[in-house]
């Protein structure tokens, strides 16, 4: 017999470790967890049922928001679809996330056609939607907007967004307190903007920017990530090269925070108070470990208030703990900051990046 | 004097260089699967003529056509939902036709997505916005389409006089121009002030988008420029041989720069599109434009080695993904499993015609 396999052997042999090693693969593809974990995106709050949640007309309603390129936007998806099951009478048409503002316009565009009854648009950049959103508002069709606004008055009956400027506001005050607590003289304030494009970047950036001159402070250092924990984690190196020593970090964003996380911990560099932004499961456990101040809550849950305007607005009601008969047209979400004392009670609220 | 050497095949078609291996000079005359020909006749040689290559296409959409009436019905066969398709389309079928020509002639173009984005941004800067608030909102297109030139310009100019392979030289310049439109728009979104400007190129002519209308005039022009002209003769002749071409008295370099500046002046065209859909401009417009041009313009029988082109089948290439997109956003599909079969797509189309001109060089 000779020392080697012969040639039909070989190619049995190869083709029975390629069909094993495709087999492996394919079983590997699972992705859904064993046990679903306690914080999840559910609402312990009270959901409080008042008469406008009895079934009426039905409405058809048309979601679109971008590509769930991280966990706010995931969740952001996520609680706009569980709210609209919560209720019988929503057909909610979804149109899958992407950030081809071109590719959006025509899901919109469809949207109309279809003579969908009310749309709840999270832009991937407010202006460059806002012509499309007019059209369908003249086409008797209601737009709510969430989060990312549009560059008129004109292109939505509603607003959705959480304080942008109050973020702000919130993240400066606290550094200012830890400036003041720990008595640093020259403090080092450094910044990590997520998407700067967007006006909301940069209502955050001005919040923090006043409340930091309250106290005589300024930002020292600023870079600009994507929301991504990839973006975060390249600016954040950036950052930690720029800057030898950081006093105080703001980071807009808990999902590039995971990025921000990696890059301090690659660096070994904890000398500063690290406060996030968004309020993700993660960011509570690390302010729980000690190894995160503080963040400010962002909701992803505004897309699920955005749906239940729609279905109101689309029913012809209002806001059932209001007076006036018809819902507001921009409804702004308050913007708590969770720190050690209070972060079992948000805990259940995070959601995963 | 340019001589121009140019061999004509079975359909009339012509066929790049003087030293290709396919049929030897016939006049051109009887249609596909004429005799004196080495090519295989029948259903192989009609297939690989260019009527066989469009019918494959042709063929392709329909189906795409009947899945999207069999599972979306008239939500999708209504004349509003074909001017969607048409719409979204239009901005990426500018630039594969563009892309066609650079293609055909034996390069490539990596950077089409940011020239765009450039061009979009320059349009839209604060100085040429007053500038077109004062005299006329002609002056933002003039500005995307210089800047698209330019770029364009110094593409060709890299790749044909500095000798720099065409994949490095719009690589570069794909991270630059994104980079520079980046720095000018200081990474805001551009709005457009100019309601002429959004009303014009949001209009509609008969009840047909102006941006449609836009696309089949840049198609036309494309196809008679490529089909009908010397232009496109000595385009197709540096493509499928640069060596005989030269020999032959064709300035391959002049035309190959040409080349970069009409895909250029071709994303400028596509910048004005998406400047009027969106009504900003931004260095985030334009990702991605290149594989999608490059993409529908394979598909659509293009050789990516050059040599030989085709409008028509760019344009049914563009319109076969438009149309894909439209069907899986009715059903409700994710566009990741729709990233996965215009993979698929690719990879089957450049396989069938792998086949098919094997057949026909014998």
């Amino acid at each position: 017999m000779s020392a080697s396999l012969s040639r039909p052997t070989k190619r049995v042999a190869v083709l029975a470790i390629a069909l094993s090693s495709a087999l492996v693969a394919a079983g590997c593809t699972s992705n859904d967890p064993a046990t679903t974990p306690a914080a999840s995106t559910q609402q312990t709050g009270s959901d409080a049922v008042s008469d406008n949640d009895a079934p009426g007309k039905k409405v058809v309603i048309g979601f679109s928001g971008p590509a769930a390129d991280h966990g706010w936007l995931a969740a952001v998806n996520k609680s706009a679809q569980d709210e609209a099951k919560k209720y019988s009478d929503i057909e909610l048409k979804s149109a899958e996330g992407t950030n081809d503002a071109s590719l959006q316009i025509s899901q919109i565009e469809t949207f109309i056609n279809d003579k969908v009854d009310a749309i709840v648009l999270l832009p991937t950049d407010g202006a460059a939607l806002t012509e499309v959103a007019t059209k369908a508002m003249q086409a008797g069709i209601p737009v709510i907007n969430v989060d990312r606004e549009f560059s008129s008055p004109f292109a939505a009956r509603a607003t959705v967004l959480g304080d942008n400027y109050g973020m702000g506001v919130s993240a400066g005050t606290y550094a200012c307190k830890i400036v003041k607590d720990k008595s640093i003289a020259n403090p080092v304030i450094a910044e990590i903007a997520g998407i700067d494009a967007l006006p909301l970047t940069q209502d955050r950036s001005k919040g923090f920017a006043d409340a930091l001159k309250a106290c005589n402070q300024t930002v020292d250092n600023r870079v600009a990530a994507e929301f991504t924990v990839e973006s975060g984690e390249k600016q954040a190196s950036n950052l930690l090269q720029a800057a030898p020593k950081i006093d105080v970090l703001w980071n807009h964003d808990d999902d590039q925070g995971v990025g921000v996380m990696a890059a301090l911990d690659q660096a070994n560099r904890h000398e500063m108070a690290f406060i996030g932004g968004a309020g993700s499961a993660n960011a509570m456990r690390w302010i729980q470990e000690g190894k995160m101040e503080a963040t400010v809550i962002y909701p992803p849950t505004q897309a699920a208030d955005g749906i239940k305007l729609a279905r109101l607005i689309a029913q012809g009601k209002g806001l059932s703990d209001l007076v006036q008969v018809e819902v507001p047209n921009r409804i702004v979400l308050n913007a708590p900051v969770v720190t050690k004392e209070n972060v079992e009670q948000y805990l259940p609220l995070g959601f995963e990046s | 004097m340019s001589a121009d050497v140019t061999k004509v095949d079975q359909a009339g078609e012509p066929v790049g260089g003087a030293a290709s291996g396919t049929a030897p000079p016939t006049p051109s005359g009887p249609p596909v699967g004429g005799a004196a020909s080495r090519r295989e006749g029948g259903i192989a040689g009609f297939l690989s003529g260019p009527v066989g290559r469009n019918a494959g296409l042709v063929l392709a959409l329909v189906l795409l056509v009947i899945v999207g009436i069999i599972t979306a019905g008239d939500r999708f066969a209504s004349p509003e939902n074909a001017l969607t398709i048409l719409r979204l389309g239009s901005v990426i079928g500018v630039v594969s036709v563009g892309m066609t020509f650079v293609i055909s002639g034996g390069g490539i173009d990596l950077s089409v997505g940011a020239i765009v984005a450039l061009s979009s941004v320059w349009a839209t800067t604060v100085a040429t916005q007053t500038m077109a608030a004062n005299y006329h909102w002609i002056v933002m297109v003039i500005a995307a389409l210089v800047v698209g030139a330019v770029c364009g310009l110094v593409n060709g100019v890299l790749i044909a006089y500095g000798r720099m392979a065409p994949f490095i030289a719009t690589l570069a310049m794909l991270a630059a121009a994104r980079g520079l439109a980046e720095i000018i728009a200081k990474r805001r979104t551009q709005i457009i002030r100019d309601r002429g400007f959004i009303e014009f190129f949001g209009g509609s002519v008969l009840g047909i988008p102006v941006l449609v209308i836009m696309f089949a005039i840049v198609a036309v022009v494309g196809w008679v420029l490529l089909n009908r002209t010397t232009f496109g003769r000595r385009t197709l002749a540096i493509g499928g041989n640069p060596e005989a071409a030269r020999l032959a008295g064709i300035r391959v370099q002049r035309q190959t720069m040409y080349l970069y500046i009409l895909l250029g002046v071709a994303c400028g065209i596509a910048a004005v599109m998406i400047m009027a859909r969106t009504t900003t401009g931004t260095s985030t417009h334009g990702t991605l434009y290149e594989l999608d041009a490059i993409a529908a313009v394979v598909i659509g029988g293009t050789l990516l080695s050059g040599g030989r082109g085709t409008i028509v089948g760019t344009v049914l290439g563009v319109l076969i993904f438009t149309t894909l997109t439209n069907v899986f956003t009715l059903n409700n599909l994710d566009t990741s499993t729709q990233a996965v079969a215009k993979g698929a797509i690719i990879v089957a189309a450049v396989l069938l015609q792998q086949r098919v001109s094997r057949t026909r060089s014998g």
